[in-house]
């Protein structure tokens, strides 16, 4: 493959990312990690739902005392956001609109740090309040839940930084086409898992 | 290219090693790695004998034997039986397919030394005194309340070894979904092929719980969380659930590629096409999806109540129906066929009454009240053992004998390999058959010792005596390959003379691209067509000479693995040291910055050319190869 | 010759057949002499399912063997290409059919059992006095010994569980360290103690122990729990409901009981000042305690669940508890008591019985 292959958006392939072996590769073996990463999540999620609430005698937490869903709403609102910009980006990708998928990159990049840092105040919030790590079976499963989630939202802030960097001079090619391509997937795969997490955890927590 | 390397001196060697991203060469290592394993399990299993032989014994401390039935238990299923298989799919199934490397040579590589090292830090225990005994199962509330750092070693190893094979499991797949030559498709996929491609799926699923499961442990007994101590509000029954959802798969994924094995055996050694393929292919993927539906056996008497009991009963006694049309498909392959009596072959007969002892004492523990008596006896012990040692490890010591010549390009000694089955499958039957009826005359599984006056010491006698016979059945092997290597008589293509798929129409061992041409096939066992046809090579290409691409090797895998390895040693002494939480984010960062390498330096590959292939041709037929 | 080779058939399927009885093993642990109504329930399901299996194994054995016979390529010349046969269809389903119906043959009673042998609703059934109809049993698995109470009865005892025979008995399990299991194999099946929550099922003893080799059925943990758990076995003793009914009375009063008839005062002194902390001498009250209830210790088979019932393996036991069962939880007592005292407590502990 030739990096230095220059494009036109007319002799741009429909599907860029696929249009290597490595890129094709790349695309099925992604999804593949996505299923086993949807099984580890429902292994996650199964556990918390049968350690809900459970703690040592005399616990004092449960689920309805402790979730704040304004706040827990607005970190929904932010990351589903940021899986809409990444699909524009996707989009000026397959226009080989280089700047404006960087763009709109960027902007997914900064949402999703919005994201993190509230959910990082959310944590520091119940620490705070006693409700740790240790404290009982129920706040192992939260934080190991939600945790996981936010450690994949981290891993892919990092993710698409470095992308946004190395690539920021040289432009698209069929080389780095899949890279984003997946990095979008993978940001998709996280909005699922917290539209679950955001269900399961805190409205059925809170209402049910 | 050994060859090659030999001249350039060792160093150079083991950095040609170290860093080689050619499957060929991977699955090699990942055979050298389980052949090691096997063998420390294998001793394990000895000492395990040894003090079982009579009543009473003291050879080893009750602490100490917890030790070696967690470590052999636990070796022998992650560290031996997969690798080994892992080797077997890493070196045939690109070339079964016709394929020049997996899909990710990197990860394959990184694949390869997250089980290595992970399986080192396991075995490390040893020197630390503080080793695994919570049984290979590791049940929470005993993992718990285990002393010492033996656990740690278990959940840390395993993790990293386990993270390793789930790569391994994505690439496979990938490669078979996406590398497939002309005309190759899924239906005239050799069967060790489809064997590969379905317990890679089931290694998918099966994985990310046993990491999930690992993970809950590591947090609980390292970093104060509560998963499992239930006066915290925590279940250990939530383990026993994660750890068999992973773990019944888990055998499925062993004796699947097994099954494939032996396949290719009968068919090649009967020169018959396989009988029923597509029924095999479909009893394949049918074992590997209600794999997935009976988990709750190995529970029975926890306690989940009659209708789960009941339910999980027949889902378990339906895996039967699957298997059993695998047995009579292999029998009329036979049947009709030009059986010769090769090692390889002596094996894979051997296999057949061998497995069907295993699989219908399944069946007998599958009917849940008969299981309440069974359940965790030496019956148990004897069953497990009649379809992991009489499924997978007869498998892996005919695939050895099998694809010997093509992996090195010698023969293994005939002779030795016959002496080394007869001793081996004596023995086999010798030390497991009797333990059905220990299991019957009560005799619990996992017993350091027991008193005399129960009846069980003859019968014990026996199976320590069997184990000895099987000793001596791997050590004539181990000689066997000495002497093999020693001698060194090169052979052609198709040693065996029958072959009937990719592998066995290219040189012994085959150039690392794998083809010269990309072959075009023409239906199922695709080298006897064409032979049968007249075609002397087995082979028809789909394109002309042109230049080849190839990865570049890398370090890189290593040092990642490196840095994961660190990192355990870190979570494992950060509550009782000072130095332990900045050695586990070292380690962490190490492997980060490594894996930010490779993903910023562009690594496109490099050419072979058609000049330098032309070369090897020519090379080749002047060698006087067929 | 036909005629020779028959006989030598027979003799062999009959020399097979010796051996099979022959291995039945010990009527006190063997599962193959079921002892009551679970056992045997379990070794019906076990016969019917060794009978389908033999007759799997014999179908598949002789295809094989005649295809190994017929079809070897010493017989047929080196240069014999066999038709490449695809498969059929019709042996293909004769193949999945039958497994199919041997499974359901299987399943129906697999299935029935299950249900059967879960059903512990009666446990919950009361009389008109209000008193519970069946006898229960709590059985709690400690790190390497076994407490009883009867909480019904208002006893407990340890080591030694006491049955009436012929009825259905109920159990309540649970440990209270770490996993174990329960089992009495010539009874029935086992079923697991666990840490967080209480399992029921229930067995009948339909044999008295009293004609057994030690006069008692052997019981076994039967899940990993240590360094002892080979070591964690305890007795079972089965009694006509009368004999059990004087038993239960007996141990009831061992409750004001300051010291038993013929007790060694001396060795009195020595369980009060160096044993009494953990282990009791009253059979009556509630289990709980940290070491096994001793009310009953004279009777008893074993010491510490399996070691010969005499004084000296006795006074290794007290001396050295580490070494005989490690991983347990009694202290050592070699350096704290002199021999006399050695000798006084064990002549006092073996004097102690509610059976006389």
């Amino acid at each position: 493959m030739d990096l230095n292959k220059k494009f036109t958006p007319e002799t741009w392939p429909e599907h860029p990312e696929r249009a290597t072996l490595e890129g094709k590769n790349k695309f099925v073996g992604f999804w593949l990690f996505l299923g086993g990463e949807t099984i580890l999540f429902a292994t996650l999620f199964a556990t918390y739902m049968a350690l809900k609430n459970k703690g040592p005698s005399g616990f004092g937490f449960s689920t309805q005392e402790l979730y704040q869903l304004p706040l827990v709403f607005v970190m929904t609102l932010l990351l589903l956001t940021s899986s809409l910009t990444s699909v524009y980006a996707m989009h000026h990708m397959k226009n080989y609109n280089f700047k404006k998928m960087q763009l709109w990159l960027a902007i997914t990049a900064l949402l999703g740090l919005c994201f993190l840092g509230l959910e990082v105040y959310e944590f520091t919030h119940y620490v705070h309040e006693g409700f740790t790590f240790g404290n009982s079976a129920f706040s192992s499963s939260f934080f190991t839940l939600v945790g996981t989630h936010g450690f994949h939202v981290a891993v892919g802030l990092v993710w698409i930084t470095l992308l946004l960097f190395r690539n920021a001079k040289r432009g698209l090619n069929l080389y780095n086409a899949s890279k984003y391509y997946t990095f979008s997937l993978y940001w998709h795969f996280i909005d699922v898992v917290w539209v679950f997490i955001f269900t399961v955890v805190y409205l059925m927590g809170v209402i049910g | 290219m050994s060859s090659v390397a030999q001249k350039r001196g060792f160093g150079a060697a083991l950095w040609d090693w170290m860093t080689t991203v050619d499957h060929k060469k991977i699955g090699i290592l990942y055979l050298i790695g389980g052949g090691f394993f096997f063998v420390v399990g294998g001793i394990e299993a000895m000492i395990i004998r040894l003090q079982l032989l009579k009543p009473n014994n003291d050879l080893v401390s009750a602490g100490l034997f917890n030790d070696l039935i967690t470590m052999h238990g636990t070796t022998m299923i992650f560290l031996a039986a997969m690798p080994i298989l892992f080797g077997f799919m890493n070196y045939i199934m690109p070339l079964q397919i016709g394929a020049r490397d997996v899909a990710f040579p990197f990860i394959n590589s990184l694949g390869f030394w997250m089980f290595f090292l992970g399986g080192v830090f396991l075995n490390v225990s040893w020197f630390f005194g503080q080793v695994p005994d919570a049984g290979w199962t590791s049940y929470a509330s005993l993992s718990l309340a285990s002393p010492g750092h033996g656990i740690d070693f278990y959940a840390i190893g395993l993790q990293i070894a386990g993270g390793g094979t789930l790569m391994g499991g994505i690439n496979f797949l990938v490669t078979i979904i996406n590398m497939r030559a002309p005309g190759m498709t899924y239906m005239r996929m050799p069967l060790f092929t489809w064997t590969t491609f379905v317990a890679s799926a089931m290694i998918l699923f099966a994985f990310p719980p046993l990491t999930v499961g690992l993970f809950f442990l590591t947090f609980d007994r390292m970093f104060d969380a509560n998963f499992f101590d239930h006066q915290m509000g925590g279940n250990t029954i939530i383990w026993e659930h994660i750890f068999w959802i992973f773990g019944h798969p888990e055998v499925y994924i062993l004796i699947l590629p097994a099954f494939g094995i032996f396949s290719e055996i009968f068919s090649i050694f009967s020169r018959k096409r396989l009988f029923g393929y597509p029924a095999m292919v479909f009893a394949t993927v049918l074992i590997g999806f209600l794999g997935f539906m009976v988990w709750a056996h190995h529970m029975f008497t926890v306690g989940l109540g009659p209708t789960a009991n009941a339910i999980f009963a027949v889902a378990t006694m339906a895996i039967a129906v699957p298997t059993g049309v695998k047995i009579f498909n292999w029998l009329l392959t036979i049947w009709g066929g030009s059986i010769v009596m090769t090692t390889p072959m002596l094996y894979a007969l051997g296999f057949i009454p061998s497995f069907v002892m295993g699989g219908v004492t399944g069946v007998m523990q599958g009917a849940a009240p008969l299981d309440y008596q069974l359940h965790d006896s030496y019956f148990i012990v004897a069953h497990f053992h009649y379809v992991i040692v009489g499924g997978v490890v007869l498998a892996i010591l005919a695939g050895v004998h099998l694809y010997w010549p093509k992996m090195f390009g010698t023969m293994l000694s005939e002779t030795l390999g016959k002496i080394t089955f007869v001793f081996f499958f004596v023995g086999f039957h010798c030390t497991f058959l009797i333990q059905h009826w220990l299991g019957f005359w009560g005799m619990p599984r996992r017993v350091w010792t027991y008193m005399d006056g129960q009846g069980w010491n003859t019968a014990n006698l026996i199976s320590s005596i069997g184990a000895l016979l099987m000793a001596i059945g791997v050590i004539v092997m181990v000689i066997n390959i000495i002497m093999t290597t020693v001698k060194n008589v090169r052979v052609g293509n198709d040693p065996w003379g029958d072959g009937r798929t990719l592998e066995w129409a290219i040189p012994s061992p085959p150039p690392f691209y794998n083809f010269t041409q990309t072959p075009l096939v023409r239906g199922l066992d695709t080298v006897w067509i064409e032979k049968q046809e007249g075609n002397a090579t087995g082979l028809t290409f789909a394109e002309p000479i042109t230049d080849i691409h190839m990865p570049h090797g890398s370090i890189i895998p290593f040092f990642m693995t490196v840095g994961l390895f660190i990192a355990g040693f870190g979570a494992m002494y950060h509550q009782e040291t000072s130095w332990g939480l900045p050695l586990l984010i070292f380690g962490l960062a190490w492997t980060f910055v490594s894996m930010a390498m490779r993903s910023l330096k562009d690594d496109l590959g490099y050419h072979v050319t058609k000049e330098e292939i032309q070369a090897d041709i020519n090379n080749a037929s002047k060698g006087g190869q067929n | 010759m036909m005629k020779g080779l028959k006989k030598w058939r027979l003799f062999s399927l009959l020399a097979v057949l010796t051996v099979f009885l022959a291995g039945c093993g010990q009527e006190e642990l063997s599962t193959l002499l079921p002892a009551g109504q679970v056992g045997k329930d379990q070794f019906k399901l076990l016969m019917l399912s060794s009978g389908i299996m033999l007759f799997v194994i014999l179908v598949v054995v002789a295809i094989y063997v005649v295809a190994l016979i017929r079809f070897r390529r010493s017989k047929l010349g080196e240069d014999f290409i066999p038709e490449q046969v695809e498969g059929s269809h019709k042996l293909e389903l004769v193949w999945t059919i039958i497994p199919i119906i041997l499974i359901i043959i299987l399943a129906v009673p697999t299935v029935y059992y299950t249900y059967k042998l879960g059903d512990v609703k009666a446990m919950e059934e009361v009389n008109d006095d209000g008193k519970a109809k069946h006898l229960v049993v709590d059985v709690t698995a400690k790190l390497y010994w076994w407490e009883f109470e009867y909480p019904e009865l208002g006893i407990v005892t340890a080591q030694e569980l006491v049955v009436p025979t012929k009825e259905k008995i109920y159990f309540n399990l649970k440990a209270a360290d770490v996993k174990h299991s329960f089992w009495i194999p010539a009874i029935g099946g086992k079923m697991d103690t666990n840490v967080e929550n209480l399992n029921k099922f229930y067995l009948t003893f339909d044999k008295e122990s009293e004609g057994l080799k030690d006069g008692v059925f052997y019981g076994k943990c039967a899940e990993l729990c240590g360094p002892s758990h080979s070591l964690m076995d305890f007795k079972v003793k089965t009694l006509p409901r009368d004999e059990f009914n004087a038993w239960a009375k007996n141990m009831k009063a061992t409750e004001d009981a300051k010291s038993v008839a013929n007790a060694n005062a001396d060795g009195e002194k020595v369980f009060q000042a160096s044993c009494a902390t953990c282990h009791a001498v009253s059979g009556a009250g509630q289990g709980g305690a940290p070491g096994p209830n001793l009310a009953s210790f004279g009777d008893r088979n074993r010491v510490a669940g399996f070691l010969e019932h005499n004084e000296k393996d006795l006074k290794e036991w007290i001396k050295n508890p580490q070494k005989v069962k490690p991983g347990n939880t009694m202290p050592s007592f070699e350096n704290q008591l002199s021999d006399q005292e050695l000798d006084d407590l064990a002549e006092y502990l073996l004097g102690l019985s509610v059976e006389q």
